[in-house]
Protein backbone atom coordinates (compact mmCIF):
# COMPACT_ATOMS: atom_id res chain seq x y z
CA UNK A 1 0.00 0.00 0.00
CA UNK A 2 1.61 3.13 -1.16
CA UNK A 3 1.14 6.67 1.59
CA UNK A 4 -1.04 8.32 -0.30
CA UNK A 5 -3.89 7.06 -1.70
CA UNK A 6 -4.90 7.53 -5.07
CA UNK A 7 -7.86 9.56 -4.98
CA UNK A 8 -6.09 11.71 -2.26
CA UNK A 9 -3.22 12.40 -4.54
CA UNK A 10 -5.68 12.97 -7.53
CA UNK A 11 -7.77 15.87 -5.95
CA UNK A 12 -3.97 17.62 -3.93
CA UNK A 13 -2.62 17.28 -7.47
CA UNK A 14 -5.18 19.51 -9.18
CA UNK A 15 -5.30 21.93 -5.93
CA UNK A 16 -1.35 22.05 -5.66
CA UNK A 17 -1.62 22.92 -9.78
CA UNK A 18 -4.07 25.51 -9.33
CA UNK A 19 -1.80 27.11 -6.58
CA UNK A 20 0.63 27.32 -8.91
CA UNK A 21 -0.53 29.06 -11.04
CA UNK A 22 -2.53 31.66 -9.11
CA UNK A 23 0.99 32.49 -7.19
CA UNK A 24 2.67 33.10 -10.77
CA UNK A 25 -0.77 35.11 -11.65
CA UNK A 26 0.03 37.47 -8.14
CA UNK A 27 3.93 37.55 -9.27
CA UNK A 28 3.03 38.87 -12.72
CA UNK A 29 -0.06 41.06 -11.55
CA UNK A 30 2.72 42.95 -9.36
CA UNK A 31 5.29 43.20 -12.01
CA UNK A 32 2.31 45.14 -13.93
CA UNK A 33 1.44 47.11 -11.64
CA UNK A 34 4.91 48.62 -10.94
CA UNK A 35 5.91 48.84 -14.39
CA UNK A 36 2.38 50.26 -15.31
CA UNK A 37 2.74 53.22 -12.75
CA UNK A 38 5.92 53.49 -13.97
CA UNK A 39 5.42 54.00 -17.39
CA UNK A 40 2.39 56.36 -16.74
CA UNK A 41 4.66 58.69 -14.91
CA UNK A 42 7.13 58.74 -17.44
CA UNK A 43 4.84 59.33 -20.23
CA UNK A 44 2.86 62.00 -18.42
CA UNK A 45 6.00 63.47 -17.22
CA UNK A 46 7.22 63.25 -21.04
CA UNK A 47 4.14 65.16 -22.45
CA UNK A 48 4.04 68.00 -20.22
CA UNK A 49 7.54 68.63 -20.06
CA UNK A 50 9.44 67.91 -22.88
CA UNK A 51 8.34 71.14 -24.81
CA UNK A 52 9.78 72.94 -22.12
CA UNK A 53 13.39 71.52 -22.51
CA UNK A 54 15.46 73.60 -24.77
CA UNK A 55 19.29 74.52 -25.00
CA UNK A 56 18.04 78.27 -23.03
CA UNK A 57 16.48 75.89 -20.43
CA UNK A 58 19.34 74.04 -19.93
CA UNK A 59 21.96 77.08 -19.97
CA UNK A 60 19.58 79.88 -18.57
CA UNK A 61 19.82 80.20 -14.64
CA UNK A 62 16.51 80.50 -12.37
CA UNK A 63 14.21 83.75 -13.45
CA UNK A 64 10.67 85.11 -12.40
CA UNK A 65 9.47 84.96 -15.53
CA UNK A 66 8.65 81.36 -16.23
CA UNK A 67 9.85 81.49 -20.18
CA UNK A 68 13.04 82.54 -19.14
CA UNK A 69 14.32 80.49 -16.37
CA UNK A 70 16.24 77.86 -16.63
CA UNK A 71 18.17 74.96 -14.77
CA UNK A 72 21.74 75.58 -15.23
CA UNK A 73 22.99 76.34 -11.63
CA UNK A 74 20.58 73.49 -10.05
CA UNK A 75 22.28 70.92 -12.70
CA UNK A 76 25.83 71.93 -11.61
CA UNK A 77 25.02 71.74 -8.67
CA UNK A 78 23.35 68.60 -8.24
CA UNK A 79 26.38 66.91 -10.22
CA UNK A 80 29.04 68.75 -7.57
CA UNK A 81 26.94 67.85 -4.24
CA UNK A 82 26.29 64.43 -5.48
CA UNK A 83 30.14 63.88 -6.51
CA UNK A 84 30.93 65.09 -3.06
CA UNK A 85 28.31 62.68 -1.46
CA UNK A 86 29.50 59.86 -3.64
CA UNK A 87 32.89 60.16 -2.49
CA UNK A 88 32.55 60.75 1.20
CA UNK A 89 30.16 58.01 1.54
CA UNK A 90 32.24 55.55 -1.00
CA UNK A 91 35.36 56.22 1.28
CA UNK A 92 33.74 56.14 4.60
CA UNK A 93 31.22 53.26 3.90
CA UNK A 94 33.97 51.20 2.04
CA UNK A 95 35.83 51.84 5.34
CA UNK A 96 33.52 51.06 7.66
CA UNK A 97 32.49 47.82 5.95
CA UNK A 98 35.90 46.43 5.87
CA UNK A 99 36.68 47.31 9.57
CA UNK A 100 32.92 45.82 10.93
CA UNK A 101 33.44 42.49 8.49
CA UNK A 102 37.02 41.69 8.33
CA UNK A 103 38.64 43.17 11.70
CA UNK A 104 35.68 43.30 13.93
CA UNK A 105 33.72 40.44 12.85
CA UNK A 106 31.46 38.15 15.34
CA UNK A 107 32.61 41.08 18.04
CA UNK A 108 29.56 42.17 20.26
CA UNK A 109 30.80 45.60 19.27
CA UNK A 110 30.49 44.91 15.20
CA UNK A 111 26.98 43.57 16.12
CA UNK A 112 25.46 46.11 17.59
CA UNK A 113 27.03 48.43 15.19
CA UNK A 114 25.18 46.69 12.24
CA UNK A 115 22.11 46.88 13.99
CA UNK A 116 22.02 50.28 14.53
CA UNK A 117 23.77 51.39 10.94
CA UNK A 118 20.78 49.45 9.72
CA UNK A 119 18.14 51.47 11.70
CA UNK A 120 19.81 54.78 10.51
CA UNK A 121 18.68 53.83 6.92
CA UNK A 122 15.38 54.50 8.47
CA UNK A 123 16.31 57.71 10.13
CA UNK A 124 14.32 60.72 8.84
CA UNK A 125 16.45 62.56 5.87
CA UNK A 126 15.27 65.66 7.52
CA UNK A 127 17.30 64.88 10.64
CA UNK A 128 20.51 64.32 8.23
CA UNK A 129 19.45 68.05 7.01
CA UNK A 130 19.39 69.37 10.71
CA UNK A 131 22.53 67.74 11.54
CA UNK A 132 24.75 68.76 8.38
CA UNK A 133 23.56 72.57 9.44
CA UNK A 134 25.21 72.11 13.12
CA UNK A 135 27.84 70.45 12.04
CA UNK A 136 29.46 71.42 8.86
CA UNK A 137 27.12 74.65 8.37
CA UNK A 138 28.11 76.29 11.81
CA UNK A 139 30.52 74.01 13.95
CA UNK A 140 32.94 73.63 10.65
CA UNK A 141 32.21 76.86 9.34
CA UNK A 142 32.00 75.10 5.98
CA UNK A 143 28.46 77.91 5.23
CA UNK A 144 25.91 76.82 2.90
CA UNK A 145 27.78 75.38 0.85
CA UNK A 146 28.23 72.77 -2.27
CA UNK A 147 30.52 71.00 0.38
CA UNK A 148 28.30 70.92 3.65
CA UNK A 149 25.29 69.73 1.17
CA UNK A 150 27.76 67.01 0.30
CA UNK A 151 28.89 65.96 3.29
CA UNK A 152 25.06 66.06 4.91
CA UNK A 153 24.26 63.99 2.10
CA UNK A 154 26.99 61.46 2.12
CA UNK A 155 26.17 60.99 5.71
CA UNK A 156 22.60 60.04 4.39
CA UNK A 157 23.28 57.81 2.28
CA UNK A 158 26.23 56.34 4.50
CA UNK A 159 24.35 53.29 5.95
CA UNK A 160 23.05 51.95 1.73
CA UNK A 161 26.90 52.13 1.21
CA UNK A 162 27.84 50.46 4.67
CA UNK A 163 25.15 47.48 4.24
CA UNK A 164 25.77 47.01 0.12
CA UNK A 165 29.81 46.85 1.13
CA UNK A 166 29.48 45.00 4.00
CA UNK A 167 27.18 42.27 2.00
CA UNK A 168 29.94 42.36 -1.07
CA UNK A 169 32.92 41.84 1.10
CA UNK A 170 31.37 38.56 3.13
CA UNK A 171 30.38 37.09 -0.01
CA UNK A 172 34.11 37.01 -0.92
CA UNK A 173 34.69 33.06 -0.49
CA UNK A 174 36.47 31.92 2.40
CA UNK A 175 38.59 29.53 0.08
CA UNK A 176 40.37 32.93 -1.37
CA UNK A 177 41.05 34.10 1.69
CA UNK A 178 42.99 31.09 2.67
CA UNK A 179 44.55 30.26 -0.08
CA UNK A 180 46.35 33.74 0.19
CA UNK A 181 46.88 33.33 4.20
CA UNK A 182 48.42 30.00 3.30
CA UNK A 183 50.79 31.90 1.06
CA UNK A 184 51.82 34.02 3.73
CA UNK A 185 49.91 37.54 3.23
CA UNK A 186 49.14 39.30 6.51
CA UNK A 187 45.79 40.78 6.76
CA UNK A 188 46.11 43.83 5.64
CA UNK A 189 47.37 42.22 2.31
CA UNK A 190 44.58 39.61 2.06
CA UNK A 191 42.03 42.94 2.53
CA UNK A 192 43.96 44.64 -0.20
CA UNK A 193 44.61 42.22 -3.00
CA UNK A 194 41.53 39.55 -2.44
CA UNK A 195 39.23 41.17 -0.53
CA UNK A 196 38.68 44.62 -1.99
CA UNK A 197 39.07 43.43 -5.82
CA UNK A 198 37.00 41.04 -5.41
CA UNK A 199 34.12 42.77 -3.30
CA UNK A 200 34.32 45.77 -5.55
CA UNK A 201 31.61 45.31 -8.12
CA UNK A 202 28.87 45.07 -4.79
CA UNK A 203 30.60 48.13 -3.45
CA UNK A 204 30.35 49.51 -6.57
CA UNK A 205 26.12 48.78 -7.20
CA UNK A 206 26.25 50.18 -3.12
CA UNK A 207 27.42 53.20 -4.37
CA UNK A 208 25.40 53.73 -7.31
CA UNK A 209 22.29 53.02 -5.16
CA UNK A 210 23.51 55.98 -3.01
CA UNK A 211 24.20 58.43 -5.60
CA UNK A 212 20.81 58.12 -6.80
CA UNK A 213 19.00 58.34 -3.37
CA UNK A 214 21.06 61.66 -2.89
CA UNK A 215 20.75 63.11 -6.15
CA UNK A 216 16.71 63.21 -5.41
CA UNK A 217 16.81 64.63 -1.77
CA UNK A 218 15.23 67.66 -1.24
CA UNK A 219 14.11 67.94 2.58
CA UNK A 220 17.95 67.51 4.10
CA UNK A 221 19.35 70.52 2.12
CA UNK A 222 16.47 72.41 2.48
CA UNK A 223 16.52 72.45 6.49
CA UNK A 224 20.50 72.79 5.86
CA UNK A 225 20.16 75.62 4.12
CA UNK A 226 20.68 75.67 0.39
CA UNK A 227 19.98 78.10 -2.10
CA UNK A 228 16.05 78.07 -4.04
CA UNK A 229 16.79 80.75 -6.40
CA UNK A 230 20.17 80.49 -7.46
CA UNK A 231 21.79 83.00 -10.43
CA UNK A 232 24.58 81.91 -10.59
CA UNK A 233 27.10 78.70 -10.97
CA UNK A 234 28.63 77.23 -8.12
CA UNK A 235 32.24 77.96 -8.70
CA UNK A 236 33.90 76.46 -5.73
CA UNK A 237 33.45 74.22 -2.80
CA UNK A 238 32.72 76.63 -0.72
CA UNK A 239 29.91 78.82 -2.54
CA UNK A 240 26.48 78.46 -2.32
CA UNK A 241 24.26 76.15 -4.53
CA UNK A 242 20.82 74.65 -5.07
CA UNK A 243 20.06 71.18 -6.79
CA UNK A 244 17.57 69.82 -9.47
CA UNK A 245 15.00 68.45 -6.93
CA UNK A 246 14.74 72.00 -4.98
CA UNK A 247 14.43 73.85 -8.23
CA UNK A 248 11.69 71.32 -8.91
CA UNK A 249 9.99 71.52 -6.03
CA UNK A 250 9.99 75.65 -5.90
CA UNK A 251 8.97 75.85 -9.44
CA UNK A 252 5.69 72.86 -8.93
CA UNK A 253 4.67 75.62 -5.83
CA UNK A 254 4.62 78.27 -7.91
CA UNK A 255 0.96 79.24 -9.48
CA UNK A 256 1.70 80.11 -13.06
CA UNK A 257 1.20 77.22 -15.91
CA UNK A 258 4.77 77.60 -17.33
CA UNK A 259 6.58 76.76 -13.92
CA UNK A 260 4.57 73.92 -13.97
CA UNK A 261 5.91 73.08 -17.51
CA UNK A 262 9.50 74.26 -16.30
CA UNK A 263 9.00 71.65 -13.82
CA UNK A 264 8.30 68.80 -15.95
CA UNK A 265 10.76 69.58 -17.74
CA UNK A 266 13.47 69.20 -14.68
CA UNK A 267 12.16 65.93 -13.90
CA UNK A 268 13.31 64.87 -17.27
CA UNK A 269 16.60 66.63 -16.80
CA UNK A 270 16.98 65.04 -13.06
CA UNK A 271 15.77 61.92 -14.41
CA UNK A 272 18.53 61.38 -17.51
CA UNK A 273 21.24 62.75 -15.05
CA UNK A 274 20.47 60.08 -13.35
CA UNK A 275 20.25 57.19 -16.17
CA UNK A 276 23.62 58.08 -17.25
CA UNK A 277 24.98 58.39 -13.98
CA UNK A 278 23.75 55.31 -13.30
CA UNK A 279 24.56 53.19 -16.99
CA UNK A 280 28.51 54.93 -16.39
CA UNK A 281 28.48 53.05 -13.07
CA UNK A 282 27.26 49.70 -14.22
CA UNK A 283 29.97 49.77 -17.30
CA UNK A 284 32.02 50.51 -14.76
CA UNK A 285 30.82 47.55 -12.49
CA UNK A 286 30.74 44.87 -15.94
CA UNK A 287 34.51 46.08 -16.26
CA UNK A 288 36.10 45.03 -13.11
CA UNK A 289 33.63 41.81 -12.89
CA UNK A 290 34.73 40.52 -16.23
CA UNK A 291 38.10 41.96 -14.77
CA UNK A 292 37.59 39.95 -11.50
CA UNK A 293 36.20 37.07 -13.02
CA UNK A 294 38.01 36.20 -16.62
CA UNK B 1 59.32 5.67 15.57
CA UNK B 2 61.17 7.33 13.09
CA UNK B 3 64.84 6.44 11.61
CA UNK B 4 65.31 10.08 11.15
CA UNK B 5 65.53 13.80 13.13
CA UNK B 6 61.72 14.81 12.46
CA UNK B 7 60.89 18.25 10.38
CA UNK B 8 57.66 18.63 12.98
CA UNK B 9 56.47 17.04 16.22
CA UNK B 10 53.03 17.75 18.21
CA UNK B 11 54.07 17.47 21.90
CA UNK B 12 50.39 17.03 24.11
CA UNK B 13 48.66 18.97 21.07
CA UNK B 14 44.80 19.35 21.83
CA UNK B 15 42.30 22.15 20.03
CA UNK B 16 39.37 23.71 21.56
CA UNK B 17 36.20 25.01 19.23
CA UNK B 18 34.74 27.03 22.15
CA UNK B 19 34.91 25.02 25.09
CA UNK B 20 34.75 21.79 22.41
CA UNK B 21 37.63 19.48 22.38
CA UNK B 22 38.46 18.56 18.69
CA UNK B 23 42.08 17.36 18.96
CA UNK B 24 42.95 15.14 22.05
CA UNK B 25 46.47 15.46 23.17
CA UNK B 26 48.44 14.30 19.78
CA UNK B 27 51.75 13.31 19.82
CA UNK B 28 52.92 13.11 16.29
CA UNK B 29 56.14 12.75 14.18
CA UNK B 30 56.56 14.47 10.66
CA UNK B 31 59.44 12.99 8.87
CA UNK B 32 61.31 14.60 6.76
CA UNK B 33 61.10 14.54 2.69
CA UNK B 34 58.50 11.65 3.39
CA UNK B 35 54.74 11.65 2.93
CA UNK B 36 52.58 11.80 6.16
CA UNK B 37 49.17 10.41 6.02
CA UNK B 38 46.53 11.21 8.42
CA UNK B 39 43.69 9.19 8.12
CA UNK B 40 40.33 8.82 10.14
CA UNK B 41 36.51 8.96 9.75
CA UNK B 42 34.77 12.19 9.67
CA UNK B 43 34.69 14.78 12.46
CA UNK B 44 37.91 12.85 13.86
CA UNK B 45 39.93 16.51 13.97
CA UNK B 46 42.50 15.63 11.04
CA UNK B 47 41.81 18.93 9.31
CA UNK B 48 42.27 21.01 12.67
CA UNK B 49 44.96 19.02 13.07
CA UNK B 50 46.85 19.42 9.62
CA UNK B 51 45.50 23.42 10.15
CA UNK B 52 47.76 23.57 13.35
CA UNK B 53 50.77 23.07 11.43
CA UNK B 54 50.54 26.05 9.37
CA UNK B 55 48.49 27.83 12.00
CA UNK B 56 45.22 28.38 9.69
CA UNK B 57 43.21 27.63 13.02
CA UNK B 58 44.45 31.07 14.21
CA UNK B 59 41.95 32.49 11.79
CA UNK B 60 38.82 30.65 13.67
CA UNK B 61 37.90 33.33 16.26
CA UNK B 62 36.74 30.63 19.23
CA UNK B 63 39.97 27.95 18.12
CA UNK B 64 42.11 27.12 20.83
CA UNK B 65 45.23 25.36 20.96
CA UNK B 66 47.25 23.91 23.53
CA UNK B 67 50.37 22.03 23.34
CA UNK B 68 53.71 22.34 21.05
CA UNK B 69 54.05 22.70 17.37
CA UNK B 70 58.24 21.84 17.07
CA UNK B 71 59.16 23.02 13.52
CA UNK B 72 63.40 22.05 13.55
CA UNK B 73 63.56 23.19 16.52
CA UNK B 74 61.21 26.54 16.40
CA UNK B 75 58.01 26.41 18.54
CA UNK B 76 55.36 27.60 16.41
CA UNK B 77 53.23 28.55 18.98
CA UNK B 78 55.38 30.30 21.02
CA UNK B 79 55.25 34.09 21.45
CA UNK B 80 57.21 35.74 19.13
CA UNK B 81 56.36 33.68 16.28
CA UNK B 82 54.43 35.32 13.32
CA UNK B 83 51.96 32.68 12.08
CA UNK B 84 52.29 35.17 8.53
CA UNK B 85 55.80 34.29 8.43
CA UNK B 86 55.65 30.64 9.35
CA UNK B 87 52.80 29.94 6.20
CA UNK B 88 55.45 30.36 3.54
CA UNK B 89 57.72 27.98 4.84
CA UNK B 90 54.52 25.14 5.19
CA UNK B 91 52.54 25.72 2.44
CA UNK B 92 48.90 24.44 2.01
CA UNK B 93 46.89 22.86 -0.93
CA UNK B 94 43.56 22.84 0.14
CA UNK B 95 40.51 20.43 -0.56
CA UNK B 96 38.83 22.17 -3.91
CA UNK B 97 41.34 23.37 -6.03
CA UNK B 98 40.93 27.54 -5.24
CA UNK B 99 43.04 29.36 -7.60
CA UNK B 100 42.30 33.19 -7.32
CA UNK B 101 40.57 35.05 -10.12
CA UNK B 102 43.45 36.00 -11.79
CA UNK B 103 45.60 34.84 -14.90
CA UNK B 104 47.86 31.73 -14.00
CA UNK B 105 50.83 33.49 -14.37
CA UNK B 106 49.52 36.23 -11.60
CA UNK B 107 48.34 33.05 -9.08
CA UNK B 108 51.70 31.32 -9.02
CA UNK B 109 53.51 35.42 -8.96
CA UNK B 110 51.22 36.06 -6.17
CA UNK B 111 52.66 34.71 -3.27
CA UNK B 112 56.49 35.68 -4.14
CA UNK B 113 55.41 38.92 -4.39
CA UNK B 114 53.48 39.80 -1.45
CA UNK B 115 56.14 38.33 0.49
CA UNK B 116 58.70 40.69 -1.61
CA UNK B 117 60.78 38.19 -4.13
CA UNK B 118 62.94 40.63 -6.09
CA UNK B 119 64.34 38.40 -8.57
CA UNK B 120 63.38 36.91 -12.14
CA UNK B 121 59.44 36.48 -11.19
CA UNK B 122 59.15 34.54 -15.14
CA UNK B 123 61.87 32.38 -14.17
CA UNK B 124 60.12 31.46 -10.81
CA UNK B 125 56.97 31.12 -11.92
CA UNK B 126 58.33 28.86 -15.20
CA UNK B 127 60.06 26.95 -12.63
CA UNK B 128 57.15 26.32 -10.09
CA UNK B 129 54.88 25.20 -13.26
CA UNK B 130 57.04 22.42 -14.27
CA UNK B 131 57.95 21.38 -11.06
CA UNK B 132 54.33 20.91 -10.46
CA UNK B 133 53.64 19.41 -13.47
CA UNK B 134 51.03 21.65 -15.34
CA UNK B 135 54.07 23.66 -17.25
CA UNK B 136 53.48 22.08 -20.51
CA UNK B 137 49.15 22.53 -20.31
CA UNK B 138 49.65 26.16 -19.69
CA UNK B 139 53.07 27.67 -20.89
CA UNK B 140 51.22 29.09 -24.08
CA UNK B 141 48.37 30.67 -22.35
CA UNK B 142 50.36 32.21 -18.68
CA UNK B 143 47.80 35.08 -19.02
CA UNK B 144 44.38 33.71 -19.34
CA UNK B 145 42.17 33.54 -16.62
CA UNK B 146 43.09 30.39 -14.06
CA UNK B 147 39.26 29.73 -13.55
CA UNK B 148 39.38 28.28 -17.03
CA UNK B 149 41.26 25.18 -16.23
CA UNK B 150 39.84 22.26 -15.46
CA UNK B 151 39.53 20.85 -11.44
CA UNK B 152 42.84 18.09 -11.77
CA UNK B 153 44.95 21.63 -13.65
CA UNK B 154 43.44 23.96 -11.18
CA UNK B 155 44.84 21.58 -7.89
CA UNK B 156 48.34 21.44 -10.05
CA UNK B 157 48.35 24.96 -9.70
CA UNK B 158 47.91 25.65 -6.90
CA UNK B 159 50.20 23.09 -5.81
CA UNK B 160 52.40 25.66 -8.17
CA UNK B 161 51.14 28.30 -6.31
CA UNK B 162 52.45 26.26 -3.31
CA UNK B 163 55.55 25.65 -4.24
CA UNK B 164 56.43 29.32 -5.87
CA UNK B 165 56.90 30.72 -2.40
CA UNK B 166 59.44 27.98 -1.64
CA UNK B 167 58.29 26.23 1.15
CA UNK B 168 60.06 23.08 2.84
CA UNK B 169 56.28 21.67 4.06
CA UNK B 170 53.49 20.87 1.97
CA UNK B 171 50.10 20.38 3.91
CA UNK B 172 47.49 19.04 1.76
CA UNK B 173 43.75 19.19 3.43
CA UNK B 174 42.26 15.99 1.01
CA UNK B 175 43.74 17.13 -2.06
CA UNK B 176 42.40 14.72 -4.44
CA UNK B 177 38.48 14.72 -3.12
CA UNK B 178 37.14 17.11 -5.70
CA UNK B 179 38.86 15.33 -8.49
CA UNK B 180 38.43 12.57 -10.84
CA UNK B 181 40.68 9.24 -10.61
CA UNK B 182 42.68 10.66 -13.33
CA UNK B 183 43.26 14.26 -11.83
CA UNK B 184 43.53 11.80 -8.92
CA UNK B 185 46.39 9.63 -10.17
CA UNK B 186 47.84 12.70 -11.42
CA UNK B 187 48.39 14.39 -8.28
CA UNK B 188 49.71 11.23 -6.54
CA UNK B 189 52.32 10.93 -8.86
CA UNK B 190 53.05 14.54 -8.61
CA UNK B 191 53.30 13.90 -4.65
CA UNK B 192 55.89 11.49 -4.87
CA UNK B 193 58.13 13.17 -7.09
CA UNK B 194 57.50 16.16 -4.74
CA UNK B 195 58.86 14.12 -1.85
CA UNK B 196 62.34 14.41 -2.70
CA UNK B 197 62.47 17.77 -1.75
CA UNK B 198 59.71 18.25 0.31
CA UNK B 199 57.82 17.43 3.45
CA UNK B 200 54.31 15.89 3.29
CA UNK B 201 51.31 16.02 5.09
CA UNK B 202 48.10 14.98 3.56
CA UNK B 203 44.63 14.52 4.85
CA UNK B 204 42.52 11.72 3.08
CA UNK B 205 39.40 10.11 3.00
CA UNK B 206 40.74 7.95 0.77
CA UNK B 207 42.52 4.83 2.56
CA UNK B 208 44.07 3.45 -0.64
CA UNK B 209 45.44 6.57 -1.77
CA UNK B 210 47.22 6.79 1.91
CA UNK B 211 48.46 3.25 1.20
CA UNK B 212 49.65 4.15 -2.25
CA UNK B 213 51.44 7.23 -1.79
CA UNK B 214 52.37 7.89 1.69
CA UNK B 215 55.39 6.59 4.27
CA UNK B 216 53.95 6.98 7.53
CA UNK B 217 50.35 7.07 8.46
CA UNK B 218 48.13 8.21 11.05
CA UNK B 219 45.21 6.86 12.21
CA UNK B 220 42.89 9.19 14.55
CA UNK B 221 39.65 8.65 15.09
CA UNK B 222 36.52 9.86 17.60
CA UNK B 223 34.77 8.06 20.57
CA UNK B 224 31.95 9.25 22.61
CA UNK B 225 34.52 10.57 25.20
CA UNK B 226 37.30 11.51 23.29
CA UNK B 227 37.82 13.31 19.75
CA UNK B 228 40.94 13.58 17.61
CA UNK B 229 43.15 10.99 19.14
CA UNK B 230 45.56 9.41 17.72
CA UNK B 231 45.19 5.64 17.89
CA UNK B 232 47.77 4.37 15.66
CA UNK B 233 50.88 5.64 14.19
CA UNK B 234 53.39 3.99 12.00
CA UNK B 235 54.75 2.83 8.74
CA UNK B 236 51.88 2.83 6.23
CA UNK B 237 53.27 -1.01 4.58
CA UNK B 238 52.33 -1.76 8.62
CA UNK B 239 49.67 0.42 9.20
CA UNK B 240 48.04 -1.46 6.40
CA UNK B 241 48.80 -5.18 6.19
CA UNK B 242 49.34 -5.07 9.91
CA UNK B 243 47.94 -2.65 12.48
CA UNK B 244 49.08 -2.98 16.18
CA UNK B 245 45.79 -1.26 17.45
CA UNK B 246 42.03 -3.45 16.85
CA UNK B 247 40.41 -0.23 16.32
CA UNK B 248 42.96 1.07 13.35
CA UNK B 249 42.49 -2.93 11.37
CA UNK B 250 38.67 -2.03 11.73
CA UNK B 251 38.34 0.76 10.02
CA UNK B 252 41.03 0.06 7.42
CA UNK B 253 38.88 -2.93 6.65
CA UNK B 254 35.99 -0.97 6.29
CA UNK B 255 34.09 -2.40 9.16
CA UNK B 256 33.15 1.35 10.13
CA UNK B 257 33.61 5.18 8.84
Amino acid sequence: MSVISQSDFQRKRARRKWMGRAFYGLCLLSVAIALGMLAVLLVYLFIQGITGISWSFLTSFASRHPDQAGIKAAILGSIYVVMVAGVTSFVLGVATALYLEEYAARSKFARIAKINIANLAGVPSIVYGILGLQIFVHSMHLGKSVLAGGFTLGLLVLPIVIVASGEAVRAVPPSLREAAYGLGATRWQVIWHMVIPQAFPGILTGVILAVSRAIGETAPLIAMGALTFVPFTPDSPLSRFTVLPIQIFNWTSRPQEGFQEAAAAGIIVLLVILLVMNAGAVILRNKFQNKSGG
Amino acid sequence: MLDQDPILQTRGLSVYYDTKKVVTDVNLDVARNRITSIIGPSGCGKSTLLRCFNRMNDLIPSARVEGQVMFDGLDLYGHDVDPTEIRYLIGMVFQRPNPFPKSIYDNVAFGPRINGFKGDMDELVERSLVRAAIWDEVKDRLNTSALALSGGQQQRLCIARALAVEPRVILMDEPCSALDPIATLAIEELMRELSEDYSIIIVTHNMQQAARVSHYTAFLMVEEARVGFMVEFGESRQIFTNPEDERTEAYITGRFG
